[in-house]
């Protein structure tokens, strides 16, 4: 009873908002284009940190990554001829972070290397991570065939290799691929597995196998390949030792990821002359990221926030005009017996209708913007739930917060002056 | 004379007692009414009389509780309603009286039902049974056929029916008529004069403004306003 009370009070509104069809759909354009541009707005800025928090993610939130880099000073040297530069962590920075930080749960070393490589008649370079069992542990992979690595082929020193699937795709390789042979280098490796690539960045980290990798036992790396690498250049060979290039690291607990990050620094900075390591936490850019979405979320509220307010004081503007125009409707209706509280509810009403029916179509505005943006330049966007509940929500508060005042103007009547009024 | 009226009786339907409604127009106080008392049986068809300013509006406005006393008692349905707020009011007005206008004071927009069965809206009846007393109404005023007409498609006779019929939906005790027929050429005000006629034989109270003393001739009493006083009141042989 209540309820189809509401409906039909709804369906005076819309009557009445009929009568003036271009009015109210004037009347209207400014909160559709408020609510458009908050859903629009709201939806490019979620899918922006939804990409960067799935990459961050990938990472693991519970690890830590120290990467070898070529201090400053070295590199101003290396473009001397027949110089060798020595820079990077070591094996040693290896045994000493699996094993003397407490949290530390494991810990993969990781040695890249580049060598043409060949399977059958289909050749090309491949990059060669040499690394342990752990390291799958680290960042799983979803196995397409065979197996990854083994703890035995590390104390096997087995001459075995997995293969990414990218990889695996530009030589050929299939699932008939496992036990064959690949030669990298001057060797030969039996492959025998081949897992999912993963691709992309995330902020200035490289995640480890977006190439066309070859993953090996870290020891049969070395034996092969040594620690010194040639680059050839414009200017002649350039030649450095590097014996890691990575460390992962996995703590734990997610709370003590940036203390071992911390003291992995430190021992790191006692032990190293150069500055050459760096040590990121996925965690900490997680959390930047985070933040950096809320600055976002909020500098695009509030310019959306803006628009809505500009929307509903065109809204007030137009109820105030339709006020005074129907005065003298007021006057009858409260001759005939409206108490002040049902004029409030009528016109409340009438502008409720008003601005969420410009929310709704604003909405549809709205979800169109972020299909076209996807759709043009690739960008990720993301309509959320909220991304659709919250500006109808406000649309409809917009209402009831502008329509207010014209309400109780309206209320405020005197029928025996609206009587008279021509 | 007036003493005699302003005693109580059972069929009592309008008292006011020493009623006074004062203006403040600048410094200076206008009294609108300066201690008026009289009593209406229910059932009897008044006109109040009285040139611009002598207070008759003032008067249809108290009685028809769109505006309150500055002072004194007014009982309607033997109910004290001088000290109510607006909405007990609105609540009177909704359920005891109906009002018809010299200009109509239809809603433009709405159709002849919609317009009659406004009432009915705010007393919360339900849209079927609404229609339904719409038609009956709009039968009874003959625009049986004219329910989805707007009052712009109509003549002046025609919109004051609708009001008539707007009026009796609530089936109030009271009807006030303020110069019904003032926008209606002759013949056609005679027809609503009728109408009024044949409702006061129906049992409604009728009120009705108007300075044209041939229209006050339909009335049974004829109470005549000069300065927000009662200058006297005279009965029609035929009451």
């Amino acid at each position: 009873m209540r309820q189809t009370k509401i409906i039909r009070n709804v369906w005076l509104g819309i009557e009445n908002l009929l009568l003036h069809k271009l009015r109210s759909f004037l009347t209207m354009l400014g909160v559709v284009f408020g609510v458009g541009s908050v859903v629009a707005m709201l939806s490019v800025g979620e899918g922006a940190s939804k990409e960067a928090l799935e990459q961050i993610r990938k990472l693991g939130s519970n690890n830590i990554i120290v990467s070898s880099i070529k201090s400053a000073e070295e590199e101003a040297t290396s473009t001397q001829h027949s110089h060798m530069s020595i820079y990077g962590l070591t094996y040693e920075d290896y045994r000493r972070v699996a094993t003397n930080f407490e949290g530390v749960q494991q810990a993969a070393p990781v040695k890249l290397t580049r060598k043409d490589s060949r399977l059958r008649e289909r050749a090309m370079e491949l990059r060669i991570v040499g690394t342990t069992h752990e390291w799958f542990e680290l960042v799983p992979r979803q196995v397409l065939a065979g197996r990854v690595l083994l703890h035995s082929d590390q104390e096997k020193q087995a001459p075995v290799a997995v293969l990414t699937e990218f990889g695996a795709r530009k030589i050929l390789a299939t699932e008939h691929t496992i036990g064959q042979t690949v030669r990298m280098g001057g060797d030969q490796f039996e492959v025998v597995g081949i897992v999912k690539s993963e691709s992309g960045q995330a902020g200035n980290i490289q995640i480890p196998d977006q190439e066309i990798d070859a993953y090996i036992p870290i020891e049969v790396a070395r034996r092969y390949f040594g620690d010194i690498f040639t680059k050839r250049t414009s200017g002649g060979d350039e030649r450095e030792m590097v014996e890691l290039h990575q460390i992962l690291v996995r703590v734990d607990d997610p709370k003590k990821v940036e203390a071992v990050a911390a003291g992995i620094e430190r021992m790191l900075e006692s032990s190293h002359k150069k500055k050459d390591y760096v040590v990121s936490v996925p965690l900490a850019l997680l959390k930047q990221a985070e933040a950096t979405k809320r600055t976002f979320n909020i500098v695009l509220g509030s310019i959306a926030g803006i628009s809505l307010v500009v929307g509903g004081i065109g809204i007030m503007n137009i109820m105030l005009a339709s006020v005074t125009e129907r005065t003298r409707e007021i006057g009858i209706r409260r001759a005939i017996g409206a108490k002040r509280k049902q004029i409030i509810y009528q016109f409340l009403i009438e502008t409720v209708v008003l601005s969420t029916t410009g929310g709704m179509i604003g909405l549809g505005v709205g979800v169109l913007i972020p299909f076209l943006i996807t759709y043009f330049s690739g960008m990720t966007t993301l309509i959320t739930l909220n991304g659709i509940l919250l500006p109808l929500l406000i649309s409809m508060t917009i209402g009831i917060l502008f329509g207010l005042y014209p309400a109780i103007r309206a209320a405020q009547v005197d029928p025996i002056i609206a009587l008279r009024h021509e | 004379m007036i003493e005699q009226s302003a005693t109580r009786s059972d069929a009592e339907i309008v008292r006011l007692e020493d009623a006074y409604k004062i203006y403040q127009m600048g410094t200076q106080e206008v009294k609108a009414l300066a201690g008026v008392s009289i009593s209406f049986k229910k059932g009897s068809f008044w006109a109040i009389m009285g040139p611009s300013g002598s207070g008759k509006s003032t008067m249809m406005n108290i009685l028809g509780c769109l505006d309150r006393l500055s002072s004194g008692r007014y009982y309607l349905e033997s109910q004290d309603v001088s000290g109510l707020d607006d909405d007990s009011l609105s609540e009177f007005r909704l359920r005891y009286l109906g009002f018809i206008f010299q200009s109509f004071n239809l809603i433009p927009q709405l159709t002849v039902q919609r317009n009659i069965e406004l009432p009915l809206y705010y007393l919360g009846w339900d849209a079927n049974q609404s229609a339904v007393r719409a038609k009956e109404l709009a039968d009874e005023v003959g625009l049986g056929d004219r329910l989805d007409h707007r009052p712009t498609e109509l003549s002046g006779g025609q919109m004051q029916r609708v009001a008539i019929a707007r009026a009796l939906a609530n089936d109030p005790q009271i009807i006030f008529a303020d110069e019904p027929t003032g926008n209606l050429d002759t013949r056609t005000g005679e027809q609503i004069l009728e109408l009024l006629v044949e409702l006061n034989g129906q049992g409604k109270t009728i009120i009705i403004v108007t300075h044209e003393s041939s229209i006050a001739e339909r009335a049974q009493r004829r109470l005549h306003m000069i300065d927000g006083v009662i200058d006297r009141i005279d009965e029609s042989s035929n009451a």
